[in-house]
């Protein structure tokens, strides 16, 4: 017999309990993104689990646009970190050159 | 153990046990670990201890996915991010946490998951009837199955997909555009004016 | 099996969502095909008649479905109803008015027009894909279609560092609450089988499981996802923030959008797909609404920033559109529509005057900035004064309908206790409101204090787009009769 779903599910939730806990948790913008991938991840596991467990496609076509989801999240997420860095960049910059002179 | 190994096959079960070690193990370290590039990587772990995980659902086109979107293109990009902004800039990007929200953070999800983790492991897991979307195949069949249903009962949610590309698109290509020189001689010149 | 049936599709019901949609595509390519930058007034007029497109759409859908009684297509993913095409008028109302009222402002601050109406009315046919949801994972890529592109939205602001951090906190709450969401979705697949909301209260009719474990954890996390979208109290704390952070219209575009498509796939799914259910969540949204009309009027008071204040009192108004879902009855909701539709109006405007007032940078909003406007911009001054007096719920507006018509939606319930609540949270919010109203008026310092904002105030189509809201503010406050049938019978045609 294959593994029950409630392994599944339990593993699926510690998953998103660690990830929802590192979002709260972390302060390394990046890391936090990294979480709440991790999230979107558990869930993935927990769609697949119950598509296999119905027998029932639904679940597993989820997945897909979890994954564009996940995919255009990541994208502008990044282009704020970007965004805000080089802000921040400019304002070091500034306050050296404001010393010197 | 014994009931345990009568009831599930131990390829199965090792199988599983595998991925779920992958998992948890790179699900912790992200956690722990200090450095942002080691996070990454244990991002990949997990990923890949997912896959793991989905091959032993019989989802093996799932698994391909997961391995070359997330682990080859998503974490990518992370890495990419990393080491184009710089390790050793990490406080540069600490956002200041909401006061107290640590004890209250460990307190309410541990509340959540201990009760979703009892009533599994009390068997409350009844699921609904079966079937209702379509027929799944394991292994092979398995990538037809998920065809037609992309293009049959979830066709708007496929259209709809275009329109989060178009936003990630647009969306780049204003926040990672440099300003451009006209706009520092504005900015310049709101300066002097307040 | 060879044979792959694609399902039909009804173009006529998905209009207002195509419109904004390709309405965004084709702004997009026509940006980047022509060889100068497209001129400010050209992107606005654009957008504004898409705006109009999708309204004409959405009234003609509303027409329709009045004959025809409601139905569903795209291979029942998509409600062909009264209620998601009432929702589609509001949203377009919302986009032609957050055009309007962005005009002045892009220009002020050099920011690239037709990036930002690509993503305004992506952003919209979000919340009209949410409203329209007969799916749980359609309804998941509406949210995120409306959310990843208020995200951007909410960093353009170039001027201010305000903004990107704004645009980084909601995204990384947004996510986390997405991911909340998804959980949700995946857990009550599990316990019905389905993501489709009408097969998932078909399955509820035959019988709650035995064992509804994994059921309920799935309404939780569905609920949560919920609740921070809308910024309940305790889920509201990233609005403050956020609010003042972002650029000042994309916040009204923020609070007015991002309020509608929530509370619209937030009642669609409580009160179509798990009306089963309401013994288990009636008591979670009685205590949120509870939670969050007294912390939103109570903070409100305390603000001293005009952003921040206009967050605490969305949230509050999130409180009272909570109170309509607790009534959960037609009349529950056809009060809840109504509030919606006038809400957007008001906020919208009300945003709209603070942009004008928000400095050159965009990054300050104190209250002692609206000192004596009244004095020096009579007109400017009295609509925002209407305005605020319409937020607070005095008569002849239409904030009093609004809150009316949803108290007596929840006293028709029987929950006396909560109408008694909310309208003593009003009552809270209205000394708020009059402080504000009563700094319009200040007569001290006129002269002396130069804040720099006279230019900004002769902004043509924000005032313009102004004068309309407060228009329909007075207008629907002493004749609410036509715009409370129009929410009754959209209800009456609420895809079962």
């Amino acid at each position: 017999m294959s593994i029950p779903l409630s392994w599944f599910i339990i593993l699926a939730t510690l998953l998103f309990g660690i990830g929802a806990f590192g979002v709260l948790v972390r302060r390394n913008v990046l890391v936090m993104f990294m979480c709440v991938e991790l999230m979107l991840n558990a869930a993935n596991l927990a769609l697949v689990a119950f598509a296999r467990s119905l027998n029932d496609v639904g679940g597993e076509t989820t997945v897909f646009f979890v994954l564009v989801v996940a995919a255009a999240e990541v994208v502008v997420g990044l282009g704020i970190v970007v965004a805000i860095f080089r802000r921040r960049h400019s304002a070091v910059a500034d306050e050296l050159s404001e010393m010197g002179g | 153990m014994t009931s345990l190994l009568a009831t599930v096959a131990i390829p199965d079960l090792l199988v599983f046990l595998l991925g779920a070690l992958l998992c948890l193990v790179g699900a912790v370290s992200i956690l722990t670990v200090k450095n942002p590039v080691h996070a990454a990587l244990s991002l990949v772990m997990t990923l890949f201890g997912i896959a793991v995980l989905f091959i032993e659902l019989q989802a093996d086109f799932l698994a391909a996915v997961q391995i070359i979107v997330y682990a080859g293109a998503i974490v990518v990009l992370f890495l990419f991010v990393i080491m184009f902004l710089g390790v050793d800039r990490e406080e540069d990007l600490a956002v200041e946490p909401i006061v107290g929200q640590r004890p209250l953070a460990a307190v309410l999800i541990t509340a959540l998951m201990a009760s979703i983790v009892a009533l599994g492991l009390v068997g409350h897991f009844e699921v609904g009837p079966a079937t209702q979307t379509g027929m799944l195949h394991g292994g092979a069949g398995n990538v037809a199955d998920l065809g037609r249903s992309v293009f049959t009962t979830y066709l708007f949610a496929f259209e709809a997909t275009a329109g989060l590309l178009i936003i990630a698109v647009v969306g780049a290509v204003v926040l990672a555009r440099r300003n451009n020189p006209d706009d520092h001689v504005a900015e310049s010149q709101v300066e002097e004016l307040a | 099996m060879n044979h792959l049936a694609l399902p039909t599709v009804s173009y006529a019901a998905l209009a207002p969502i195509l419109f904004l949609l390709l309405g965004g595509v084709a702004l997009m390519v026509l940006s980047a095909l022509s060889r100068r930058p497209l001129a400010a007034g050209t992107v606005t007029g654009y957008s504004v008649l898409i705006g109009f497109g999708a309204l004409i759409s959405a009234l003609a859908e509303y027409g329709h479905v009045n004959g025809a009684g409601p139905s569903s297509t795209v291979a029942s993913a998509i409600a062909v109803d009264g209620f998601s095409a009432a929702i589609a008028v509001t949203v377009s109302v919302v986009v032609i008015l957050a055009s309007l009222l962005s005009h002045g402002y892009l220009r002020r601050m050099q920011i690239d027009a037709p990036a930002y109406h690509v993503l305004a009315l992506t952003s919209a046919s979000g919340a009209i894909i949410m409203a329209a949801a007969n799916d749980l994972v359609v309804l998941f890529l509406g949210l995120e279609i409306l959310s990843i592109a208020l995200y951007v939205l909410a960093a353009l602001n170039r001027r201010s560092a305000k903004s990107e951090e704004a645009a980084l906190k909601y995204f990384i709450l947004g996510g986390f609450s997405s991911a909340i969401f998804l959980f949700g979705i995946a857990f009550t697949y599990g316990a019905t089988g389905s993501t489709n909301l009408q097969v998932i209260t078909r399955t509820l009719g035959e019988g709650v499981a035995a064992k509804p474990g994994l059921l309920l954890a799935g309404l939780g996390l569905l609920l949560v996802g919920f609740f921070f979208k809308v910024a309940a109290v305790p889920f509201h704390l990233w609005t403050p923030d956020v609010y003042e952070g972002a650029p000042t219209p994309v916040t009204g575009f923020m609070a007015a959008a991002a309020k509608v498509g929530g509370f619209a796939a937030l009642l669609r799914v409580l009160l179509t797909a798990m009306p089963q259910l309401s013994t288990n969540w009636t008591p979670v949204v009685y205590s949120v609404a509870v939670a969050t009309l007294i912390g939103g009027a109570v903070l409100m008071v305390v603000q001293r920033d005009a952003k921040r204040m206009l967050a605490y009192s969305s949230i509050n108004h999130a409180g009272f559109l909570l109170v309509g879902i607790v009534a959960a009855t037609s009349a529950g909701i056809s009060a809840d529509l109504f509030y919606l539709f006038t809400y957007s109006v008001t906020a919208l405007a009300t945003f709209g005057i603070v942009t004008m007032l928000a400095g050159p940078r965009d990054d300050d909003a104190g209250i002692d900035r609206l000192s004596g406007l009244a004095r020096r911009h009579p007109a400017i001054g009295a609509a925002m004064a209407i305005l605020l007096l319409a937020q607070a719920g005095v008569p002849f507006t239409t904030g009093f309908i609004a809150k009316f018509s949803v108290i007596e939606a929840v006293v028709g319930h029987g929950s006396i206790p909560l109408a008694i609540i909310a309208m003593a949270s009003a009552a809270v919010a209205v000394f708020a409101y009059l402080r504000l109203v009563a700094t319009l008026y200040r007569t001290e310092d006129i002269a002396t204090v130069d804040l720099g904002y006279d230019d900004s105030l002769t902004d043509g189509p924000a005032a313009f787009a102004i004068g309309l809201s407060v228009v329909v503010t007075i207008f629907f406050g002493i004749f609410p009769a036509a715009l409370l049938d129009f929410g009754r019978t959209a209800v009456a045609h609420l895809l079962p």
